[in-house]
């Protein structure tokens, strides 16, 4: 088996609750349990997707093995060294050349008061790649062109607000691929662009994951389009992963109940077809006190005494078909 | 006759650059019962066009022409008060796109969902209060929860409050612009499972704008679709979305993922929506269409019949 570029082990991220000054003196802060032990490997040149709801813990996972937020616990190994304590300033700069971020939100992520040329050229610069203002241009160039922003001159001096969503998203693809990295977050990049240019984007990104066989983790609540981008994917409830495998055979043979009832619930392009109703009841419960045993236990229409007691682990299935319930699916 | 008639309807947005042509020339009807989905991408003018039917345009917005006829009366032609008072809420109501966040925050739900019903009926309050409790029982909030503040409910529960409120003067029509848009894909398939158990109970006619094609695929019975300001494809659901006549919705269509079926290549459409303050002549699509012909870029679109109540603004595919 090829060795995996990322693999992360155990992660867990607690936010604690701000209490008022009284409270604080008698009580302890409670922990919301944002991302409570997950572990996946990503190898170069895959795409591994993370779905699920909001505040399921997909986000926070990606912050954290990027170190924009500081885990709580577990370990993060990238390229066979355990960055998890590396100290930020000196050590974990050096690592950032190589690991990037694509936002969700184009209109947010892009600085208004930068040109695109400087908006690129910022890691060149801060990574000290070369001082050289010809080769950093001749860079810039390049990645507009990566982006089918052609000529690449034409945009070079423009500044965010004079670009669509499209073009802005592009832009900030561009900025992520720049210095060729080993490794990219993409937190819901294309969620914020219309049906008609989505395609597109998502398109030049896989073109150029092809190319810089970079190591991809995708994260979305889109189920649908995970199919579209992802080799493999994962899918998170409450903190945790309840399955994972490749795309096609977790959306063909769901094995746990959650991801059954999630892909039940995605809209489907398709009046004529005829679909199972399996919409589950309520709502995702509270991260500060999850539900004991499975976390999926309060909704799940399978659920008995023993997801009540007992957590289920992530046990193979079928071929790297991993489910973490204690009465799956297939 | 048709519930809601509109015909030829045009709205610009005056600016300092000209008129924004943001809905130029529409025409679509619901039928009794029925659903439309007024389908498209951001700009296309749907929003826009929604707010005309219901007279709420935006200071800028100015009304160029056409007619929107409920049950034969021309809601253009007649006064505000009249349109006030006997129009909105007992006639059209309308859920608004990110309603969870239109609830009023310091006020109970149940005064709340009680107020149109108290402004526009001679009724006392507990009769009010009565009804919406039903009707929050109808979209599965539950009448107990009429004690309740807006932030002590999830965002689910919210707009489904939201769709009980647009009920509480048994409307003829509802209008729904993005219900579901802000809702995490569970809360999504349960709110809008209550909208088409809604459809079934009381007969209701809506019209649901909204950027998902899938969203509408799910809920309605017609889907009207429009690019640029202009309507380019109007007809039966299943017609226009297994047998598309306008390169346009063709192309849109294919653009949206699916978890079903067989996995295929997922189009794109080359460049970018036009700029409606100066937009393309002749067909508003030719410079993105793939079948360009030299017709297509001058004149005026018109919609054709290509099959039974299946309209079309492109003829590329006439004699196909």
């Amino acid at each position: 088996m090829a060795e995996s570029l990322l693999e992360v082990q155990g992660l867990k991220k607690y936010f604690p609750i701000k209490l008022g000054l009284l409270k604080s003196l008698t009580s302890e802060a409670p922990l919301v349990h944002a991302v409570d032990g997950v572990s996946f490997k990503i190898k170069a040149g895959e795409v591994f997707g993370l779905v699920g709801e909001s505040g399921c813990g997909k986000t926070t996972t990606g912050r954290c093995i990027l170190r924009l937020i500081e885990p709580t616990g577990g370990m993060i190994v990238y390229k066979g060294e355990d960055i998890t304590n590396l100290p930020l300033e000196r050590e974990m700069r050096r690592l950032r050349r190589s690991m990037q971020i694509i936002f969700q939100d184009p209109y947010e992520s892009l600085n208004p008061r930068m040109s695109i040329y400087d908006i690129i050229a910022e890691p060149i610069r801060l990574q000290k790649i070369t001082e050289n203002t010809e080769e950093t241009l001749e860079m810039v160039r390049r990645a507009l062109e990566e982006m089918r922003m052609v000529p690449p001159d034409e945009y070079l001096y423009r500044f965010p607000h004079e670009l669509s969503g499209g073009q802005r998203q592009r832009v900030a693809v561009a900025r992520a691929f720049v210095l060729e990295p080993d490794f990219i977050v993409a937190d819901e990049p294309t969620s914020m662009l219309d049906a008609s240019i989505r395609g597109e984007v998502l398109k030049l990104i896989l073109n150029l994951i092809e190319k810089t066989r970079c190591a991809f983790l995708y994260i979305t609540h889109d189920f649908a389009l995970a199919r579209y981008t992802c080799d493999r994917i994962a899918v998170m409830y409450l903190g945790k992963i309840v399955e994972t495998g490749l795309t096609e055979e977790v959306i063909t043979n769901p094995a746990h109940p959650y991801t059954e009832a999630l892909l039940a619930a995605v809209p489907v392009p398709d009046p004529t077809a005829r679909r199972t109703e399996v919409v589950i009841k309520g709502e995702v419960p509270s991260p500060i006190n999850p539900p004991p045993g499975c976390r999926f236990n309060t909704r799940c229409p399978y659920a008995d005494d023993r997801c009540v007691e007992e957590e289920p682990e992530l046990v193979e299935v079928d071929k790297n078909h991993f489910v973490a319930c204690h009465f799956p699916l297939i | 006759m048709a519930l809601l008639e509109v015909r030829n309807l045009k709205m610009y947005y005056e600016t300092l650059r000209g008129y924004v042509k943001a809905v130029d020339n529409i025409d679509f009807w619901v039928e009794k019962g029925e659903a439309v989905g007024l389908a498209g991408e951001s700009a296309c003018g749907k929003t826009s066009a929604m707010l005309a039917v219901l007279r709420l345009l935006p200071s800028n917005g100015v009304m160029m022409g056409g007619s929107v006829d409920l049950e034969g009366l021309d809601l253009l032609k007649i006064s505000e008060d009249e349109f006030r008072d006997n129009i909105r809420w007992k006639k059209i109501s309308v859920i608004f796109q990110g309603a969870m966040n239109a609830l009023h925050p310091t006020k109970k739900i149940g005064d709340q969902l009680s107020e149109p019903i108290l402004l526009h009926e001679e009724v006392d309050k507990s009769e009010a209060w009565e009804r919406v409790g039903k009707l929050l029982d109808l979209v599965g909030v539950g009448a107990e929860r009429l004690e309740r503040y807006p932030h002590e409910l999830s965002g689910g529960l919210k707009q489904r409050s939201m769709i009980a409120m647009s009920l509480v003067c048994n409307p003829a029509l509802v209008i729904a612009d993005e219900p579901t848009t802000a809702l995490d894909v569970i809360t999504q398939a349960q709110v809008l499972k209550v909208i088409k158990d809604l459809r079934r109970k009381l007969n209701l006619s809506m019209i649901l704008v909204s950027h998902d094609l899938s969203v509408i695929a799910e809920t309605c019975d017609k889907v009207a679709i429009m690019y640029a300001g202009k309507i380019v494809e109007f007809g039966d659901i299943t017609a226009v979305f297994t047998e598309p006549l306008h390169p346009y919705s063709e192309q849109l269509i294919a653009a949206f993922p699916s978890v079903l079926g067989e996995k295929r290549e997922l189009t794109t459409i080359h460049g970018f929506p036009p700029d409606l303050l100066n937009p393309p002549s002749g067909c508003r699509f030719h410079p993105r269409c793939p079948y360009t012909r030299d017709s297509c870029r001058s004149g005026e679109r018109k919609m054709i019949e290509l099959g039974v109540g299946h309209y079309t603004a492109c003829e590329y595919k006439v004699g196909v």
